[in-house]
């Protein structure tokens, strides 16, 4: 009885099991099955030995998107984080014009996705969109031209995703006790001491965990780039989610859809350990330790 | 701390999940209408389709009324869930007894996997029911000398039309050839305007001009020999031939420089045509329904044209053939339960009379024989005749190739098109790609 004072039955956690196996553990199973078939999307899926795992290794295409996906994760953390760390910050003060603004500036948080992409499609339309009226912008095809449309995504991914990760530095920052700012202000600190000494260090975990939502986000990132580019032009904007997506849906190649589906799972799971292990995720303390 | 850390893979994991669970799964939710296969009721599956559900429903009802096999019970599908539920349907007792198709290559993968019924049998039996429809019609389900579906709605050839107003701003003319279509081209550039609408972001709009130049350079032929997986078929002369024709339109500007991200969906190459910034648009023949809905002033100013696609010096095909979407299909399961009553509704209900004038008066036109008089007294019956007569003067009526390719020969020609569009591959890129 001691014990079933200090913790709930392990029955408890039965729901989320089930709907964790039910919905991730099984999938996950037959997808590695599949990948081991030529199934077609009809018929009983037959074995078709290592035939798809050949495949994908000699596949350039796969070569290139996910060498895009890489590019593109990168991209989005390096444009992503130093943003939301900016606003995060400012929005973190009790100002009331803050609290208004940054109300404004969360409204991309209650959009769908889909919503996002298609108004970006049309503000972006090279022949009837907004930015045609304007002076420099009309001149870039920005979803046509295979130099820049990974940018254009980029760009569109990231007006999405900040106000997510902004929210997540304001509670960050706003957590910080307001002892050390005062303190380093009577040590004679000014505000971009105080940022980079006091601020910054105390949101290091908060980088942490907004970096790995945004790899492992990006790294999956799929709806958005299917309704604004559909993967091209050509294959300039092909991720490889979309590629797997593409492969499956489109030339209805589900099984060597299925290999690429647990390449990237593999993928994934590699970066969430190696990212969370390599930034000390796992060891995480109070960051308010001695305060 | 081994439990915890095991805690945190399958947490990472989850935020995978997304990506396993769609493979795994294509579609899954209750059938509609029930399983067919066992029960006294065919079920007919079908697209969803605003103008043509009440009219496969008022042919159903008519059947029902007169059959004498059994009933029929129809269930639609948007689009993309059609293709899915179809495919995951197909070979289980809940699959329908006629389902819809687009012929050709689609068709083809279920009739390899022996899961469509062979209606030629059928129309042996008939004369008068083969002979009901236009035979290049007819032909957009057979495989290897077997019909496997019968047509069941209009048809939609690609016609290239034109906006009469800029083509007259220009100094141009209507194009018969190739070499007048470059003129043309040169005179529409010269007056500012771009020459052709391309709404380049989807490659099938690019593919029909592919398909076209093919066929007016070797004949419906040699794309034949590429479905048919004759060996070496990408690499016939006619290919690099066709390809270079249209290498050479493309560098010489004849779509300008942005069709790369022009839609056809949301108002793109259409709108560019009916507001007088481009000379032609090389489309299937709902752009005539699509101008109309979108940009009604311009049709009723009588200024969308629409013509056939120009001859080719001294190429092999004949200029009467057409390319496009031959029809739709019904087809039989080859496992269905209820093969008498869905034979009964497809020898009695496609060719009769009030479904045919169902169709005409939604604006189809429907494949059969011997209603031009009919189609030229609707509203828009100089674009409907147009449409006919060129269907039954067609020596050939060539499925479009995504259609009648495989699905996954049909991905990988259209990814190397886009790529060809946009410069990334020349001609002989092209062939190489698609031989390789």
């Amino acid at each position: 009885m001691q014990t079933g004072l200090q913790r709930p039955s392990a029955w408890y956690a039965t729901p989320a099991l089930l709907f964790f196996g039910l919905f991730a553990l099984v999938p996950m199973v037959l997808v590695v099955y599949l990948s081991f078939t030529d199934w077609r999307g009809f018929g009983f899926p037959g074995l078709s030995g290592t035939e798809n795992w050949t495949r994908l290794v000699q596949d350039g295409e796969a070569l290139d998107s996910l060498g895009l996906t890489l590019l593109f994760m990168v991209l989005s953390w390096l444009v992503q984080t130093p943003i939301a760390i900016m606003i995060g910050v400012w929005a973190a003060g009790k100002q009331r014009n803050r609290a208004v603004l940054s109300t404004l500036f969360f409204l991309p948080l209650l959009l769908s996705t889909a919503a996002i992409a298609l108004l970006w499609r049309s503000v972006l339309d090279t022949n009837f969109g907004v930015t045609q009226a304007l002076p420099v912008l009309d001149r870039f095809n920005f979803l046509g031209d295979t130099s820049i449309v990974v940018y254009t995504v980029v760009f569109v991914v990231s007006w999405q995703y900040i106000p997510f990760h902004t929210l997540l530095y304001q509670a960050a920052t706003r957590g910080i006790p307001a002892s050390l700012y005062e303190a380093a202000t009577i040590d004679g600190a000014g505000r971009f001491k105080q940022f980079f000494q006091i601020t910054l260090p105390l949101l290091r975990y908060t980088i942490v965990t907004s970096s790995v939502l945004m790899l492992v986000g990006s790294f999956t990132t799929f709806d958005t780039i299917l309704i604004l580019t559909g993967g091209g032009p050509g294959t300039a904007t092909r991720v490889a989610p979309l590629y797997m997506y593409i492969t499956g849906f489109s030339a209805y190649e589900l099984g060597y859809a299925s290999a690429i589906a647990v390449l990237l799972l593999l993928l994934g799971g590699v970066l969430s350990l190696v990212v969370t292990r390599a930034t000390g995720f796992r060891n995480m303390q109070s960051e308010q330790e001695g305060v | 701390m081994t439990s915890r850390r095991l805690t945190r893979v399958a947490v990472s994991a989850t935020s995978l999940v997304l990506i396993g669970s769609m493979a795994a799964c294509g579609s899954s939710g209750p059938a509609g209408g029930g399983g067919g296969g066992g029960g006294d009721t065919a079920q007919v599956w079908a697209l969803q389709d605003a103008a043509l559900a009440p009219i496969l429903e008022g042919s159903i009802e008519r059947f029902n009324e007169q059959s004498e096999a059994g009933d029929a019970e129809l269930t639609t599908f948007g689009n993309d869930p059609y293709k899915q539920r179809l495919r995951i349907a197909i070979g289980t007792p809940t699959a329908p007894d006629l389902f819809f198709n687009w012929g050709g290559g689609n068709l083809k993968e279920y009739v390899d996997a022996g899961e469509v019924e062979d209606l030629t049998g059928m129309l042996d039996e008939n004369p008068e029911l083969r002979e009901a429809f236009l035979p290049s019609v007819l032909a957009g389900a057979e495989l290897d000398g077997a019909n496997y579906g019968l047509p069941m709605r209009g048809m939609q050839p690609v016609v290239l039309y034109y906006n009469q107003a800029v083509l007259d701003e220009a100094g141009a003319t209507v194009p018969t050839t190739w070499a007048e279509m470059l003129t043309a081209v040169d005179q529409l550039k010269a007056a500012g305007k771009t020459p052709v609408a391309l709404a380049g972001n989807q490659p099938w709009t690019e593919l029909m001009w592919a398909e076209y130049l093919l066929d007016r350079v070797g004949g419906p032929q040699v794309f034949q020999n590429i479905r048919d997986g004759v060996e070496g078929g990408w690499q016939q002369p006619e290919v690099l031939e066709a390809m270079t024709l249209l290498q050479e339109f493309i560098e010489r500007g004849a779509f300008g420089s942005d069709f790369a991200s022009v839609g056809y969906d949301v108002g793109g190459a259409s709108t560019i045509l009916a507001q007088g910034d481009a000379g032609f648009h090389l489309m299937g023949s709902w752009e005539y329904t699509n101008q109309l809905d979108q940009s009604p002033d311009f049709v009723a100013a009588g200024d969308l044209g629409w013509t056939e696609f120009p001859a080719v010096e001294g190429g092999a095909g004949d200029p009467s053939n057409l390319v496009g979407n031959v029809s739709n299909f019904y087809s039989l399961t080859a496992d269905s339960g209820n093969k008498d009553a869905a034979r009964e509704y497809l020898e009695t209900q496609l060719t009769s009379d009030e479904y045919i004038t169902d169709l005409i008066e939604a604006g189809d036109v429907p494949p059969v024989e011997g209603i031009r008089d009919q189609l030229a007294a609707t509203d828009n019956g100089d674009h409907a005749t147009f449409v006919y007569d060129s269907a039954v003067a067609a020596d050939n009526f060539q499925l479009s190739w995504d259609q009648d390719l495989t699905s996954d020969e049909a991905n990988e020609m259209l990814e190397q098109l886009s790529r060809f569009f946009l410069g990334e591959i020349d001609a002989q890129g092209f062939v190489d790609a698609l031989a390789g």
